[in-house]
This record gives C-alpha cells, sequence and structure tokens, in this order.
C-alpha cells in the first residue's frame, strides 16, 4: 500500500487547485464547480484516513457518504440560485451582483 | 518503496483527478470544463476503489457523474452569457500566490510534521475493512447513524423542493 | 489473488509475477468482453428480422442464406462512408461520444454471471456499478448533442437527458427489491438466492416496472422520441455519418440486449432451469431466457406508436415513480412480517423450493392485490377520461360546430 502521505497530499492539491478557482474564476458555475473540486478533496482525505487509522469502525464512510448528501444538495441549490439571478440581471459573474452594496 | 501495481494505479488516479481540476479552473470553453469536472471525480472515484470504499466509489459515480455534473452542464447552457471570452479570472497573480501559499502551508505545517516524519502513521493499521452491509445496518440502527440518515433525506428533499421554487419561471401562477 | 492457470504458466516460464498476473487479467477481460462484441453481430440481423416479420415484409434476404451477413455488409458499409466532423464542432468530445456510449453498455457485462463457475467479476456492490456505468451512457448522449454544435442535436440531447435521468429512479427502487430479497447487491448471490424460486414470481410487479423503465432508458418505443426518425431529424445523432454512428447504432442494439440479460439475472432465475450444473447448459437457459425477453421487446416496439416527451414524464412522475416506492415498501413489510413469523427462510440464499413457497405465496398475493389497485384505478381514470371526451363532444356539437 501507499504512505498515507501521498494521499494528504493529492488531496491537499485538489483543495488548492479548489480554492484558486473559487477566488479568481469570474463565472459563478465555475465557482460553483470548484466548490465541487474543494468537497472532493475533503472526501479523499477523510475516506485515506478511515482506511488507514481506523479501518474496523464504519464512521469514515458514512461521514463520506453524508458529504456526498450535502454537496448534491448545495450544488441544485446554488445553480437554481444562479440561474435565477441570469434570469433577472443576465449576468452570472459574481463580481456584478452588487446591489445591496454601500 | 517497491513500485507495485497499486502504486501505479494511485500515480494514474492522481494525474487524472489534478489534471482534471486544473481543466476545471482554466477552462475559456465551461461545457469542457464540465468534462474536465467528469474526468476528475473519476480519478477521486479510482482513490475510493483504492481505499477500499468501493460502495464510495460506485455512488461518487452515479451521483456526482451522473447527476450532479449533467446539473452543470444544463446550468452551463442556460447561462450562456455574452461576455464569456473576456477575462476568465479576477486579479490572477495574487490567487495564484494564496493557493499555493496555502498548499505549502498545509504540506509544510500540516502533513510534513505529522504524517510524513512518523513512521507509525505510514501503513494501514490493519487489513480488516468493514463492509457495504455493515454501512447498511449502521444507517439502520437507532444507536448509530440512524438520525442523521433521516436528516440528510430531509435536507435533500428540502433541497429539491428549494431548487424548483427558487429556479421556475416567475410569471405563472402558482 | 492467487496465480493460477495461465498467469502460474506464464510464471513458469520466466515472466515476473506481476506481469504475468497482468496479461492474464487482460487475457480474461477480452475473453468476457468478447460476449457481447460478438453477440451484437447476432443482434442487429435479429432485430431486422423480426421487424420486417412484424410489419409483413421479409427483411434481408440477399446477403448470405436469410441474410445472415447482412451485419457485415452494413459494417463495411459504414467503415467506407466519408468521415465527417461539422467545422464548429468540438473535435475531442465529437470524437469521444460514440465511443463512450459504446463503452457504458460493454462495461455492464463485466458483471454479469453467465454460468455459476463463469462470470467477469463478482463485485459486492453489482446492482450499484451497473446502475452507475449505465448512468455513463447519459454523459455519452449530452456530449454528442453539444459537440454537434447543431442546434436541433442539441435539443435532441435536453429531451434525452431529462428523460434518462427521470426514469432512473423507477429502475433503481425496482433493483431494490431482488437486493432485498437476496441481501446482497453482487449479482452471483443475487442468481443464487433464486434457486428455490424465481423472483419475478415473487415480485412481477418489480419486473414489470424494471422492464418498463429499462425500456426508457434504452430509448425503445413507446420511448423512442430518443431518435425520433420521422420527427426531430435524428435526434442528438443527426451530425454523425460513418463508424461512429454505427457506434451508436450498436450501443443502442446492444443495451436492449443488456437489458434483457439483466432482467433474466433479477428476475428470471439467471441460470437455473433443469439440469442447470453443467456450466453450458446453465449458459443455454440464461440465453434462451434472455431471447423470449429480448423478443418481447421487440415485438412491443415495433406495435405501439411514440409517446410524447410530456405524456413520458408525466407518466414516470405520476405513475412510475409513486408506484415503485410503494412497491418497496409493500414487499419489504410483507417479507420482514413473514421472518418474524418464521414462516420465510432468513437468508434465502441455498433455500430449497419448500421452504420459500410460503413467502412466494404471500408476496404473490400482495402484489396482485396492488396489481388489482392498479388496474381499477386506470379504469377510473379511462372512465372519468372518456366521460370529459365525450361532454366536449356534445358541446361542440350543441353550438353547432
Amino acid at each position: 500500500m501507499v504512505p498515507l502521505w501521498f494521499y494528504l497530499i493529492v488531496a491537499a492539491a485538489l483543495f488548492c487547485i479548489g480554492t484558486f478557482g473559487v477566488l479568481a474564476r469570474r463565472n459563478g458555475v465555475a465557482v460553483l464547480m470548484s466548490v465541487e473540486l474543494m468537497l472532493n478533496a475533503v472526501n479523499i482525505n477523510l475516506v485515506a484516513f478511515w482506511r488507514y487509522l481506523t479501518p474496523e469502525k464504519i464512521n469514515g464512510m458514512a461521514f463520506a457518504a453524508f458529504i456526498f448528501v450535502v454537496a448534491a444538495a448545495e450544488a441544485a441549490v446554488g445553480l437554481a440560485i444562479i440561474i435565477s439571478v441570469y434570469r433577472n440581471r443576465r449576468s452570472v459573474i459574481p463580481e456584478e451582483a452588487d446591489t445591496l452594496r454601500g | 518503496m517497491e513500485i507495485t501495481i497499486v502504486t501505479v494505479a494511485f500515480i494514474v488516479f492522481a494525474l487524472i483527478s489534478l489534471g482534471g481540476a486544473i481543466g476545471v479552473v482554466t477552462c475559456h470553453n465551461l461545457f469542457r470544463g464540465t468534462i474536465w469536472l467528469m474526468v476528475s471525480l473519476f480519478g477521486a472515484a479510482g482513490f475510493f476503489v483504492l481505499l477500499s470504499a468501493p460502495f464510495l466509489a460506485a455512488v461518487q459515480v452515479l451521483v456526482y457523474i451522473g447527476a450532479i455534473a449533467i446539473l452543470f452542464t444544463f446550468a452551463v447552457m442556460l447561462t450562456r452569457s455574452i461576455s464569456n471570452l473576456k477575462t476568465r479570472f479576477t486579479r490572477l497573480n495574487i490567487n495564484i500566490a494564496a493557493a499555493i501559499a496555502l498548499f505549502v502551508l498545509l504540506v509544510v505545517g500540516v502533513i510534513g510534521p505529522v504524517f510524513i516524519l512518523n513512521p507509525d502513521l505510514q501503513q494501514p493499521v490493519s487489513s480488516v475493512t468493514r463492509t457495504t452491509i455493515d454501512l447498511g445496518e449502521a444507517f439502520a440502527r437507532g444507536n448509530s447513524f440512524a438520525l442523521p440518515f433521516e436528516l440528510a433525506s430531509l435536507l435533500l428533499t428540502a433541497a429539491m423542493i428549494g431548487a424548483i421554487v427558487i429556479a421556475r419561471e416567475s410569471d405563472d401562477e402558482v | 489473488m492467487d496465480c493460477t492457470g495461465l498467469c502460474e504458466t506464464l510464471f513458469r516460464g520466466g515472466l515476473d509475477q506481476g506481469i504475468a498476473q497482468f496479461i492474464s487479467l487482460l487475457a480474461g477481460v477480452l475473453l468476457v468482453s468478447g460476449v457481447p462484441l460478438v453477440t451484437v453481430i447476432f443482434l442487429i440481423w435479429v432485430e431486422r428480422k423480426i421487424a420486417a416479420r412484424i410489419q409483413d415484409r421479409l427483411g434481408p434476404n440477399r446477403v448470405g442464406p436469410f441474410g445472415l451477413l447482412q451485419t457485415f455488409a452494413d459494417l463495411i458499409k459504414l467503415l467506407i462512408k466519408e468521415d465527417i466532423t461539422p467545422t464548429a464542432a468540438d473535435r475531442l468530445l465529437y470524437n469521444a461520444a460514440p465511443l463512450v456510449a459504446f463503452a457504458s453498455v460493454v462495461l455492464i457485462w463485466g458483471v454479469i454471471p453467465y454460468t455459476p463457475y463463469h462470470f467477469g467479476a463478482d463485485l459486492e456492490i453489482g446492482v450499484l456499478y451497473m446502475v452507475a456505468v449505465a448512468s455513463l451512457g447519459t454523459l455519452a448522449i449530452m456530449t454528442a448533442g453539444w459537440a454537434s454544435n447543431n442546434k436541433y442535436a442539441l435539443l435532441g440531447a435536453f429531451r434525452v437527458v431529462a428523460l434518462l435521468v427521470s426514469y432512473e429512479i423507477p429502475m433503481v427502487f425496482a433493483l431494490l427489491v431482488p437486493v432485498m430479497l437476496a441481501g446482497s447487491m453482487s449479482l452471483l448471490e443475487i442468481v443464487h438466492a433464486q434457486g428455490g424460486m424465481w423472483f419475478g414470481i415473487m415480485a412481477p410487479i418489480s419486473a414489470v416496472l424494471f422492464f418498463i423503465s429499462a425500456q426508457a432508458e434504452t430509448g425503445r418505443a413507446p420511448f423512442d422520441l430518443i431518435e425520433a426518425e420521422s420527427e426531430l431529424v435524428a435526434g442528438f445523432n443527426i451530425e454523425y455519418s460513418g463508424m461512429k454512428f454505427g457506434m451508436f447504432f450498436a450501443a443502442e442494439f446492444l443495451h436492449v440486449f443488456t437489458n434483457a440479460i439483466l432482467l433474466v439475472v433479477f428476475f428470471f432465475g439467471g441460470w437455473y432451469g433443469p439440469l442447470w450444473q453443467e456450466p453450458l447448459i446453465a449458459f443455454m437457459w440464461l440465453g434462451l431466457k434472455a431471447s423470449v425477453l429480448y423478443f418481447i421487446s421487440l415485438w412491443i416496439r415495433n406495435t405501439v406508436p411514440r409517446l410524447r416527451i410530456d405524456q413520458v414524464m408525466w407518466f414516470n412522475w405520476f405513475r412510475l415513480v409513486p408506484l415503485s416506492i410503494a412497491n418497496v415498501l409493500v414487499i419489504a413489510t410483507v417479507v420482514k412480517i413473514m421472518q418474524l413469523l418464521n414462516l420465510a427462510p432468513r437468508n434465502l440464499i441455498g433455500a430449497s423450493f419448500g421452504e420459500v413457497l410460503p413467502l412466494t405465496l404471500v408476496l404473490l398475493l400482495a402484489n396482485i392485490a396492488m396489481g388489482l389497485i392498479i388496474v381499477g384505478q386506470l379504469r377510473t381514470a379511462g372512465q372519468t377520461a372518456r366521460v370529459a371526451a365525450e361532454n366536449r363532444a356534445s358541446v361542440r356539437a350543441a353550438i353547432g360546430d
């Protein structure tokens, strides 16, 4: 088996790429895709820890399954909001949604 | 450390996930971006198989790739903004620096001292793992994960109804 | 994994053990994936011949005896066609979509148990793997519709994805019933659990639900608005010509036969039949039962008219999904009550016919009761529709239309 820190480094790299996407992309849908990457990285981390440190318990796998559920719910609602904003404002750029500012 | 088939598979899946992720954050054409997202998620499914969690791998392909990524594809098609050929990024340099700084912080600060330098935390503790049947029983037993399971289904129902209500056209009578 | 057979021969011959295992696994993969690939060659001829006979014509009868070599003629025609790619199409995705569509069907055959001893892989999560791989086909069609850079292809792809994603739900619920009865998601154990009694006799409504949603998943009539050759100018595969179209074509035909064989594995006993202990006869029983169900699927395809997309969606969300949920609830309750009363075995694997008989009879009664309720509701719905139509006709006649 591969040492544990291999998985941790890959998950950290995925998380950082996702962070860069959230911070830097101008399109709202691309931001949501980067959030999905971050959730994915967390899942890989969780399952790697479960397998290497406590494989006799079920908690790690169950937690990862719950993260799937939460990610699906969040993606659905987030995309619905983006579509609604697009219908009203014709724009999906988060920086332009500043009506409440000031 | 010997190069076994597991190491080769790990490297292949790592390249697939990281390559797909970089494709997601740097794509011009958002539809290609969703394809890169599917590639990256497929790499993660490969990791789950290597980590003795085949149930999670199948659920990853079924839920993430078969449903969520297709949802993203529909969203991309429904929000074709006219100015999507303009700049892709805001403040590129500082954001790249922030992401790299975060990665270096995680590796040097957390992963390095705790996991790389400690020989006890390198290999799996035991080869006995829980199976899918145990996961199913955990979701059904009262003193295990039954309550979070019910709350998760409540969350999904609420999200479903909320997404339908938010995204429906506002000019038809309810 | 121990090294036996071909792997051992290669290892003794001097190869490294890892490489020997890899080569023997590769040979196994080629063998298992050869079965669907050879089947699809025969299936295309069967499909065209049966469609022709139902439509009162002869079908292919020129190329070879009874037109048996027609598939090879089609293949040669498709191969020598000019390979046109639209100029503004997304080249990589356009070329990859038919491959993914075909691969998603062939991958299902990796988990199907042909005999008690011959199967591709006995996955612990076989059913989930099968559903996950089938959902990759949805992605391929979406990619094909987008990458063609054609309004009609995109419109066709939208409708197809809506249809496929919606009909996955009753299919998965219908598959929950054999998983519940067998106590495992592994296809091999599901077939073993039918040694006493077929699941199709214990839960016929689930079999019908799976059949209907599988028909919809492959885009067969009455759900064939996916292609709708007479309407939408061939749907998402307008821009595809030559061998790429051939791959979509072959993938669809193979998918229908895959659904027939899955129906047999889940509900109709797999390879059980008289003299099933012989592997060859077990394989023959599987093929025979799958062929009967495939014929029924073709029969329906060539007989019923096409449904509109809104009718298809209404049927799924208002009829199939509630029915499938109610079906799972009823069967779970009945099985648990029977197990608590000690009338049904805890583990159906290895149970004999006599042990399973009380459970079968009670489940059959429950299914007949559900069927009567459904038929009663259909009857009242049909009556109200007829009365409404007559009222409209009489109103129109009274106005003097």
